[in-house]
């Protein structure tokens, strides 16, 4: 197993151009899209099977009551835990030797499980391949020694690629620095490893809540939910939750700090 | 600096790859890559982004003869590898459906466009300028009782463009000039053409004073422009300033991207930024705060100023010698005290009365912090909280950098509100130095170098005046008058006949005053820039037009006038990638094509990635690219058009015996054209801008310096004897030798060469921050160690350190003022060596004014709170009757203000492309939340907006972004509106109405610039 590779995204440095999105269709060959009226600047509104990097506009007064205009590039997170490879009943969505997720496009089948067990609403089917599609953290670059086409175009370096450990470590140092300057609620999204879905491989720095940004305070993996719904026993829910991690782990674990 | 993290993206160091044992990221560089990487086996050509001037350095990836990727090339010291959306988009510009590549002809009365092969259309395009120009052509005209000759073609216009490269604009001005064309521009007219006379007046030279890499090094950055948005790539370096702890203040009308990442937003009324800086200046002044020895040393702040003159503080708004009937001002008043040499006298302790130091603090006296709050609409305590940060940025050991792009241009102030923010960075020492400077960011790729290669109607390549039949009947006459005393400008002779040498060769000789009689001559200075030549076309005096990477249908201040003028034309020439707006202008949606007789060639152009020449960035850096594919079908280099139709031009005017034929029949004209397109050498067209021996050339001692034919290797060089030609004087050295093309160097930032000298070449002389000498003290010192850039080394006895000194590199810091020379006038502390006293001048004669004084713009919520006169005394106003009719806030109440966004481009080339053109639902306005309860207008309604020129319908988008200011105690409403829209576009998001059809035509009294950043117009919900 290789070292594992990330994307940080530091926030406090975005300046929203969608460098990155347009990057992204550029190397990933991906189609335009009609755009909808979102009343901001943001568009799509979602992420498709055409658009795997989507810059956020938020505008939110700050506690002082002055105007903030937050901006993010999200993407998807390449959780360690990740709910979509582990619904896919195919084997197509794998763990990649760096710890990221792709979508193998000749064995995926078209189910569409993954698309709705993503607790983050990447994966998008696309009707015309019959497939399912997501950021694949521009697998043919990585492997090729390049950093995923996002990152490289990012003007302000708020999209950063490198080895997960390091860049954990210095954005750990950028919090500290954040606060210092007084941004009180900067704060990391999903960079620790024993936090919620065992890490998140594309991990961010937010200046506010995550529900701000449109993102969960505290993903789970869905199937895991209905798991725990279904079964009345606290003991048995904790063997299945057991059961499932260990399945996890043989189809390819690799997503923490290797 | 550091460069770890780019490191990473580029190439994984071999460092970085040891440290991962077995089985890590396999780092190999992209040219030994595995499997499945489509550039893998791809060549990788040197390109340039053709959207702002930024000129991200691109690597464009071609396989098969196609192009299979562009990405930012990771070596580019000012980019490191980045590009913006549309950067990132460029790949669209080349293969994209909509490309045209055959020719298309529109007849008369037509509505439907017919494919013509090439030839058909370059010989019908030469017949109709052949025709046009003979119907026009004025020989000679009355002056006096004398009559000269004046060889201007009137009936002609051509729009080269910003964004084209140097040589091809190079080729436009020599192609025209030698037909007698007056009527030529480019879109720097309309964008930033009140910088160069505002920065040319001000330190020397019309260019931006520093390089975007140094702007890491600032204490305090204020941008004055939305740079995060407009110039993504190079705000790079305003975020490292900001990491390492610098301030960021954004002044803007708006909150933008570029207001979210400052440390503060001031929000300030469109067209009000000479009170602005102007309270600043006073601030400065009045608490000492100003950088008082770098004042003395070298600004003009010591001369002292006729004690004739009077300024508005003292006449009410008008400076000495006012002529209402003419409208402008005697400026006999405006000058220096001189002593027995005729050099200006001093009061080194700035405490004269009449010295430029205290009339600039009674000038500015009465720019206090209220006249601020009520005319700008900044509250008290934020402008003395960001006057007390910026203002700190001075001294020895403190540096602060301003931006600033259209909201300071596009006025009827336009020069001016530059300048008051020049003048700041002089007296807080803040020019020269690291960290300090005037960032001038331009929207299109070559806005710097088209300016720089003379598509203007006032200038010639390399900043010689364009004559006019008065003043400069003979060569003689013209050199007299338009060249300084003293400066390096002294030299302007050796420039000016290299330059008709290049242009006229063996037929410019000595006896004929080197063809000076075949420069077309201006009737007058108020006449043929963009806006009056749309009024010609419009009253029909103008007959034809050719266009070239330029949108007039679309932004033209008056626009809907403007495609009104368009239609009345005889013929119009299109050249570009995609079928623009103003191609299209005899079907625009609403017209009946049968109504317009124009007749219309639209001639396909080849992007940068397809040809060869080079782009002129921001900061005075050419870099070259190089044509990475053929162009498909027809389409073709501008170049190829402009030397094609220049060789047709020539044949067509074989053996005639007329004298106005003669400027073209003997205009050098051969660049080798190759291949089946006849795609002309452009290396050719560099050196021949660059400089070249006429004839074998011994120096003082006799021996061969050059050979006939040779390279010029600098300007310092050329001869005003014949024996040198030269293209643009300003560009000598950036091909110093034969094959030896400067502008393709990319040689990555080495040691501690953070200006990178290494990659591409920046005028003059390849020196990367200009006024460098300032980085030192008067003793030539530097004036800290932190702030070092350049200084004097008394043993090797020349200046020495981190960029080329922009000053005689032998000279001492006490050498005394040159008494001839090509430095004449010129001390060892005069680092601002251009102007005329080798001072920057806090006092200049520019048309409206010594220094800058606030006028309201001519629509206004308000009047003129500083003085009783309302609207700048000299500006422009286009006499076209109804069709200018200015509003008045009882019924048009609201402030419009209109600028671009990130991902689109100017008047829309982004708009042919899908991956830019999806990132927006549509054309919007942006309008407050109060002002859209008080209107009952919800975020995404249909809204008219409306002034008295036109109305346009666009959806609201209602933000907390846009506020309201207190003027005078009174609440204004702001409305804001982008302006890329069209009829033309990929998609409906793509298409919209025309913002500019609301604005007024309106001029800057220097440069002839729109006001359309701060008008009136009135709102309602609905388009009924």
């Amino acid at each position: 197993m290789a070292r594992t590779l990330a994307m940080f995204t530091d926030t406090s440095l975005c300046i929203g151009c969608r460098a990155c999105q347009v990057a992204c269709k550029q190397w990933n060959e991906l189609g335009m899209e009609v755009p909808e009226w979102t009343g901001t600047y943001q568009n799509h509104t979602h992420f498709t099977d055409q658009t795997f990097r989507l810059v956020r506009f938020i505008e939110e007064p700050k506690p002082t009551g002055e105007l903030a205009w937050l901006l993010m590039s999200d993407v998807c997170k390449h959780c360690a835990q990740a709910g979509c490879l582990e619904a896919c009943p195919t084997g197509a969505i794998y763990r990649t030797q760096y710890g990221t997720v792709d979508i193998n496009q000749d064995t995926c089948n078209g189910c569409r499980y993954c698309v709705s067990s993503c607790p983050f609403g990447v994966v998008a089917f696309n009707a015309s391949s019959g497939t399912a599609k997501k950021c694949t953290f521009c697998n043919d670059r990585i492997h090729n020694g390049l950093g995923p086409a996002c990152a490289k175009a990012c003007p302000t370096e708020s999209i950063q690629f490198g080895f997960r450990d390091e860049l954990v470590a210095r954005a750990q140092k950028r919090v500290e620095t954040l606060k210092g300057m007084g941004f009180k609620e900067a704060q990391l999204y999903g960079a620790d490893s024993n936090g919620f879905l065992g890490g998140l491989n594309a991990f961010f720095l937010l200046l506010a809540r995550p529900g701000t940004y449109n993102l969960p305070d505290s993903p789970k993996l869905p199937q895991r939910n209905v798991v725990v719904d279904s079964l009345l026993s606290i003991g048995s829910a904790v063997l299945v939750g057991l059961g499932a991690l260990l399945a996890f782990r043989e189809r390819g674990q690799g997503g923490g700090d290797a | 600096m550091s460069l770890s993290r780019r490191d990473f993206l580029k190439y994984g160091t071999a460092a970085a790859g040891a440290a991962v044992a077995g089985g890590g990221i396999d780092l190999t560089p992209v040219e030994a890559a595995a499997t499945s990487l489509r550039i893998k086996e791809a060549k990788a050509f040197p390109g340039v982004c053709p959207y702002c001037a930024v000129g991200c350095a691109q690597l464009i990836y071609v396989k098969d003869n196609r192009i299979v990727d562009i990405e930012g090339d990771p070596d580019a010291p000012h980019t490191e590898g980045a590009l913006c959306p549309k950067g990132s988009s460029t790949y669209q510009l080349s293969l994209n459906e909509r490309r045209i590549t055959t020719g298309l002809y529109r007849a008369p009365g037509s509505d439907g466009w017919e494919e013509k092969p090439l030839a058909w259309m370059m010989e019908q395009i030469a017949q109709r300028v052949k025709k046009s120009r003979d119907e026009t052509f004025v020989e000679s005209a009355k002056v006096g009782d004398k009559q000269v000759t004046v060889n201007r073609c009137e009936g002609v216009a051509w729009l080269g463009s910003s964004v084209l490269d140097n040589e091809e604009n190079y080729l436009i001005a020599k192609l025209s000039r030698g037909m007698g064309l007056v009527n030529l521009e480019n879109s720097a007219r309309l964008c930033h053409s009140a910088t160069v006379p505002a920065l040319g007046a001000t330190f020397g030279r019309g260019a931006m004073t520093t390089n975007l890499i140094d702007v890491q090094h600032a204490d305090v950055i204020m941008p004055t422009s939305n740079w995060a948005e407009c110039h993504p790539v190079s705000y790079k370096w305003v975020m490292k300033a900001k990491e390492r702890g610098a301030k960021i203040i954004h002044v803007d009308p708006r909150f933008t991207r570029t207001s979210a990442t400052a440390d503060y937003h001031v929000p300030i009324r469109s067209g009000t930024n000479i009170v602005f800086f102007g309270g600043l200046i006073r601030y400065a002044i009045e608490n000492k705060k100003y950088f008082h020895d770098y004042v003395v040393a070298f600004t003009n702040a010591s001369l002292l100023v006729d004690p004739s003159f009077k300024t508005p503080t003292d006449l009410d708004g008008l400076f000495t010698g006012y002529d209402a009937g003419k409208r402008s001002y005697d400026q006999s008043a405006w000058k220096f005290q001189l002593d027995g040499n005729g050099y200006p006298k001093q009061d080194p302790t700035l405490r004269d009365p009449n010295c430029v130091f205290q009339h600039l603090r009674r000038h500015y006296a009465r720019y206090t912090w209220e006249m601020v709050e009520r005319v700008c609409g900044i509250p008290k305590e934020l402008f003395l909280k960001v006057a007390e940060i910026y203002c700190s940025a001075s001294g020895p050991d403190k540096t602060g950098t301003i931006s600033y792009a259209l909201q300071l241009n596009q006025s009827t102030n336009g020069v001016q509100q530059i300048r008051s923010l020049c003048m700041l960075q002089l007296i807080l020492g803040n020019v020269g130095r690291p960290g300090g400077g005037v960032v001038a960011l331009r929207g299109h790729s070559n806005v710097q170098g088209a300016t720089d290669f003379g598509t203007l109607y006032h200038m010639l390549p390399g900043y010689p005046a364009a004559p006019l039949q008065g003043p400069h009947q003979t060569l003689m006459e013209y050199l007299e008058k338009t060249t300084p005393k003293g400066g390096f400008w002294v030299n302007n002779p050796k420039f000016v006949v290299s330059l008709l040498k290049a242009w006229w060769g063996p037929a410019a000789t000595k006896e004929n005053d080197f063809a000076f009689e075949y420069l077309p001559k201006r009737e007058k200075a108020d006449a043929y820039s963009h806006q009056h030549f749309i009024v010609g076309m419009h009253q029909k005096k103008v007959k034809g037009f050719i266009c070239m990477g330029q949108n007039p249908a679309v932004d033209s201040p008056n626009a809907k006038m403007s495609r009104q003028a368009l239609r009345n034309l005889e013929w119009l020439v299109v050249v570009d990638l995609f079928e623009t707006d103003t191609a299209a202008v005899w079907k625009e949606p609403g017209i009946d094509p049968k109504s317009s007789q124009v007749e219309v060639f639209f001639v396909p152009g080849a992007p940068a990635a397809e040809k060869d020449g080079s782009i002129t960035n921001t900061m005075r850096l050419a870099q070259w690219h190089v044509k990475a594919v053929e162009p498909p079908g027809d389409a073709r280099s501008d170049a190829a058009f402009i030397v094609d139709l220049g060789n047709r031009l020539k044949e067509l005017y074989k053996g005639s015996n007329a004298k106005k034929d003669r400027p073209l029949l003997d205009l050098v004209w051969d660049y080798q054209p190759q291949g089946p397109k006849k795609e002309p050498t452009m290396e050719l067209v560099l050196k021949e801008c660059n400089g070249y021996a006429t004839h074998d050339i011994a120096d003082t001692e006799g021996k061969l310096q050059y050979k006939k034919g040779e390279p010029m290797k600098t300007f310092a060089h050329l001869r005003d004897d014949g024996l040198t030609a030269c293209g643009n004087w300003i560009y000598g050295g950036i091909y110093p030798a034969e094959g030896k093309n400067l502008a393709l160097r990319r040689e990555k930032a080495k040691g501690g060469d953070y200006l990178a000298h290494g990659w591409g070449f920046v005028w003059p002389a390849n020196r990367r921050i200009l006024y460098n000498r300032a980085s030192a003290d008067a003793a030539g010192k530097p004036w800290s160690e932190k702030k070092k850039l350049i200084w004097w080394d008394a043993e090797q006895k020349k200046w020495v350190g981190h960029d080329v000194p922009d000053f005689p590199a032998t000279m001492a810091p006490d050498a005394p003022r040159q008494k001839e020379g090509p430095f004449k006038g010129i001390g060892g502390i005069d680092a601002f060596i251009m102007n005329p006293h080798g001072k920057g001048q806090l006092f200049a004669s520019i048309v409206d004014g010594a220094f800058p004084e606030h006028y309201e713009p001519f629509e206004s919520p308000t009047k003129n709170l500083l003085s009783k006169v309302n609207n700048n005394p000299v500006a422009k106003v286009y006499d076209i009757g109804d069709l200018n009719r200015l509003g008045t806030p009882d019924k048009y109440p609201y402030v419009l203000t209109t600028y671009r966004l990130t991902e689109h481009h100017a008047a829309g080339m982004s708009r042919h492309v899908p991956w830019l053109s999806e990132l927006f639902f549509g054309h919007f306005a942006e309008i407050g939340t109060e002002m859209a309860k008080a209107l009952g207008i919800q975020n995404g309604d249909m809204i008219t907006v409306e002034t008295p020129r036109a109305k346009i319908k666009v959806r609201a988008l209602v933000t907390e972004r846009i506020k309201p200011f207190i003027i005078d105690g009174k609440k204004v409403y702001q409305v804001g509106i982008p302006w890329h829209w069209g009829y033309q576009g990929v998609m409906k998001s793509a298409r919209g109405d025309i913002t500019n059809d609301l604005v007024a035509s309106l001029g800057d009294p220097t440069t002839f610039i729109q006001e359309s950043k701060a008008l009136l117009c009135n709102v309602r919900k609905g388009v009924a």
